[in-house]
């Protein structure tokens, strides 16, 4: 069976929530919106204070190319346009809807007739493309890079395949596996859309073979599109890393920055995404809703919710049992890449793929000693570097040091940290190697 | 907030993999050779083994607490235990007490501490020891007792070892001297002289597979190791039998324990796999080269304290290679 070559760790999977179907979450009081969920420029409001949305009102529309609309999942009265701490942990601009009734924008196909590729002979690539723009889509497995953005290859090279990511490596994380057992057709007629998009005949769906039954389903639902191949792969993380994910399937490793995966021919969407463009494509659904996995090992119900983005986080873990006495950590997102979260009131956003709730003693980190030079840092990195030596080059300050040794190249999985027996904060030291080398180079080049 | 949250930057879970998870399992590793010990040297083994282990316990514990004056307990990592136990192994069974501690104090302060503790050292603390008390004391350290005799300690009687009959054939002996060997099925075994847990191949290779399993180490440096040898000693056998065959080569003297448990030391052995191979070639190279053509029988020990300087340097050049490396040119 298939895997990425280099590196890897296997973290205890704990997915605690894989048998729950997903439910729908109620409507919150009030939502926030902030306008920075995705990369790239951040949305440009286009309500004021005052205003009636209803469900697919757009909010804030895209400011540039490498950019997203917003769109409201409620329906009531802008209340105001202030500042939020958002997922990421920064103070950031958002719009605050009062939720009154849920009245839908007349556009929206609310039926749940399946429209396939071929009931639409019509739309052309172009079409596919630029519905995906104005439906606000980003990559839905966390990255929320704007889908539109991938679909449109830069001059001088041609996408030769699709992949979708429906690995699901992180610990806990079930949204996207409940997801292909619930909406195996729909995401097959989304992989058919994105494929026309970028013009490719072949497309792989890559899931990880702890998830036999929507290998199995996803495999029997694809047997009416032969040009789409279910690509099972032996468990191993960070397989859902992008790059790790393309040498898995077709073998080819994406050269290092500033390469992108179009490099070597592949286009790569999350599963989630390609749920979303059908959607948005063939229901003219904008994205406001997404699936998000509420879970840990003291959360009494761990569940998986369809959630209206901008509802608060306090919400769905009251719809789970209220918040466990022995929290420790929220993490928004999994445990290995997941982002800690500084309050509940934190609103669901594009990218919120999974809660999770860790005990205090889960929480902890283990007492650190000194670095017994074991190299198992060196054989778990996914992307061949020297964790050890870019951690004491970022801890030492010696930038040149770090940047000779590819710290750019590091995707942050965290597998070093992981492997580490000595609990060194190798990740910690390496990303602000990584972030101020990342400067430098800028600076440099933007002096030339 | 009543309920303060805890915030830190991913990840947020652990291998739960710790130093002492990965000390005490190469202590386990050599317990099969420990007792092979203690079945061919009885009482001897037991005492050399308890004295190294104590003190060197003793050294890590009173250094770090009167002279660096830390209160971190580093005893507790299972690094002092683990050197005391590779130090007892490389030393006769009837070496006198006084001279064990000056081993372990040697290995402990001077290897270890005086570079700065666990993971600081260039060399491998047992070896510094070792080869201390080889060129200060070397005459009891180079009279090893014939094994069998259990309830001897300083008062055993020793006897030519299997390295010195070697030395002997090649430095005009002829063929007739390798004769006296012990059959290579005892040599395997360790029914024969020699550092007391250097002796049985045997006990040593169920040591390097219990530590493979559990991946406290990998392959690349006992196997590179071994191979160079037995190629190289494969050659020489070939071209002179004067020169031992490759199996008396590799069942003798240090080679298997400084093949699986003394160059595979991690803070002294090189990061990268190819690293490691390079580091093992050349342990390799070293062993044969001094054990044919040096004035001492033995060459394990050296060749490991010279790769260990190396280890810095194989480390500057050696690098893994990178993700996307192939597609650059």
């Amino acid at each position: 069976m298939k895997t990425f070559k280099r590196g890897g760790v296997h973290p205890s999977e704990n997915k605690l929530s894989a048998q729950s179907p997903i439910r729908e979450a109620g409507l919150p009081k009030q939502a926030v919106f902030s306008l920075y969920q995705h990369i790239g420029a951040p949305a440009k409001p286009v309500v004021v204070k005052g205003d009636l949305v209803k469900v697919g009102t757009m909010l804030a529309e895209a400011d540039g190319f490498v950019s997203a609309p917003v769109f409201s999942s409620v329906s009531g009265k802008v209340s105001k346009i202030d500042a939020i701490v958002d997922a990421s942990g920064y103070r950031r601009p958002a719009i605050f809807v009062d939720v009154e009734g849920d009245e839908w924008e007349e556009s929206i196909d609310r039926s749940n007739d399946l429209v396939k590729l071929k009931d639409r002979p019509e739309l052309t690539a172009k079409d596919i493309v630029s519905k995906i723009k104005d439906a606000g889509i980003v990559g839905m497995g966390g990255a929320t890079f704007p889908c539109h953005v991938k679909l449109s290859p830069p001059p001088g090279t041609k996408a030769e395949c699709v992949i979708i990511n429906a690995v699901e490596c992180e610990p806990y994380l079930t949204a996207d596996h409940r997801l292909m057992l619930e909406k195996p057709e729909q995401i097959l007629v989304g992989v058919d859309l994105i494929m026309k998009a970028v013009g490719v005949t072949k497309g792989y769906i890559a899931i990880e073979n702890n998830k036999p039954d929507a290998i199995r389903l996803m495999t029997d639902k694809a047997g009416i599109y032969p040009h789409i191949e279910v690509v099972p792969l032996q468990v191993k993380y960070p397989q859902g890393g992008e790059k790790q994910l393309i040498d898995a399937v077709i073998g080819r490793e994406v050269p290092a920055p500033p390469a992108i995966p179009i490099h070597v021919g592949a286009v790569v969407q999350n599963v989630g995404t390609a749920y979303a463009v059908y959607e948005a494509v063939m229901k003219n659904k904008p994205l406001f809703e997404r699936i998000i996995t509420v879970t840990g090992k003291s959360v009494n119900n761990p569940s998986n919710f369809r959630a209206r983005i901008g509802t608060p986080m306090s919400q769905l873990i009251e719809e789970c049992g209220g918040l466990p006495e022995d929290t420790g950590k929220v993490i928004g997102g999994g445990p290995m890449m997941g982002k800690a979260l500084l309050h509940l009131d934190i609103p669901v956003c594009k990218g919120s793929s999974g809660l999770l709730i860790m005990n205090k003693k889960e929480a902890r980190r283990g007492e650190v000693q000194p670095c017994i030079r074991c190299a198992k840092c060196v054989g778990a990195c996914p992307m061949g570097l020297e964790p050890y030596l870019l951690a004491t080059a970022s801890a030492h300050k010696n930038w040149d040091l770090a940047e000779n040794n590819d710290v750019v190249s590091c995707i942050e999985c965290g597998s070093c940290q992981f492997t580490c027996p000595s609990y060194r904060p190798l990740l910690d030291n390496i990303r602000t190697g990584k972030s101020t080398v990342m400067a430098l180079i800028r600076a440099r080049n933007a002096k030339k | 907030m009543a309920n303060k949250l805890i915030i830190s930057l991913s990840p947020h879970v652990h291998g739960r993999d710790s130093v002492q998870r990965n000390m005490y399992g190469v202590c386990i590793a050599l317990v099969p050779a420990l007792l092979a010990s203690l079945f061919y040297f009885g009482w001897g083994a037991a005492i050399v083994m308890a004295t190294s282990v104590l003190a060197c316990v003793f050294f890590e514990w009173a250094i770090t607490r009167f002279i660096l004056k830390s209160n971190r307990l580093t005893i507790a990592d299972g690094s002092a235990v683990l050197t005391g136990l590779l130090l007892g192994f490389n030393l006769p069974s009837n070496l006198p007490l006084w001279i064990i501690i000056i081993g372990a104090l040697v290995a402990i302060g001077i290897g270890k501490l005086t570079f700065g503790g666990l993971g600081c050292n260039p060399f491998n603390p047992a070896l510094v020891g070792r080869v201390f008390l080889l060129v200060s004391f070397p005459v009891q350290m180079t009279s090893w007792p014939v094994s069998g005799q259990l309830t001897a300690y300083t008062d055993a009687t020793t006897a030519a070892t299997p390295l010195a009959i070697m030395k002997h054939a090649v430095n005009g002996g002829g063929v007739q001297a390798l004769a006296e060997l012990p059959s290579s099925m005892d040599l395997f075994l360790g029914q024969t002289g020699g550092c007391l847990g250097e002796v049985s191949a045997l006990a040593l290779l169920i040591g390097l597979i219990y530590m493979l399993v559990k991946r406290i180490i990998t392959w690349h440096i006992p196997v590179s190791i071994l191979g160079t040898v037995a190629i190289l000693s494969g050659l020489f056998h070939l071209a002179n039998p004067v020169y031992a065959s490759p199996e008396q080569v590799l069942c003798t003297g240090g080679l298997m324990l400084g093949a699986c448990f003394m160059a595979t030391d991690y803070v002294t052995s090189p990061m990268t796999a190819q690293g490691q191979l390079v580091y093992g070639v050349s342990i390799g190279l070293l062993t044969v080269v001094i054990r044919m053509f040096g004035a001492y029988p033995e060459g394990m020990s050296f060749a490991i304290l010279i790769m260990n300087a190396f280890t810095p340097l194989i480390n500057t050049y050696c690098k893994p290679k990178r993700f996307g490396e192939v597609m650059k040119k």
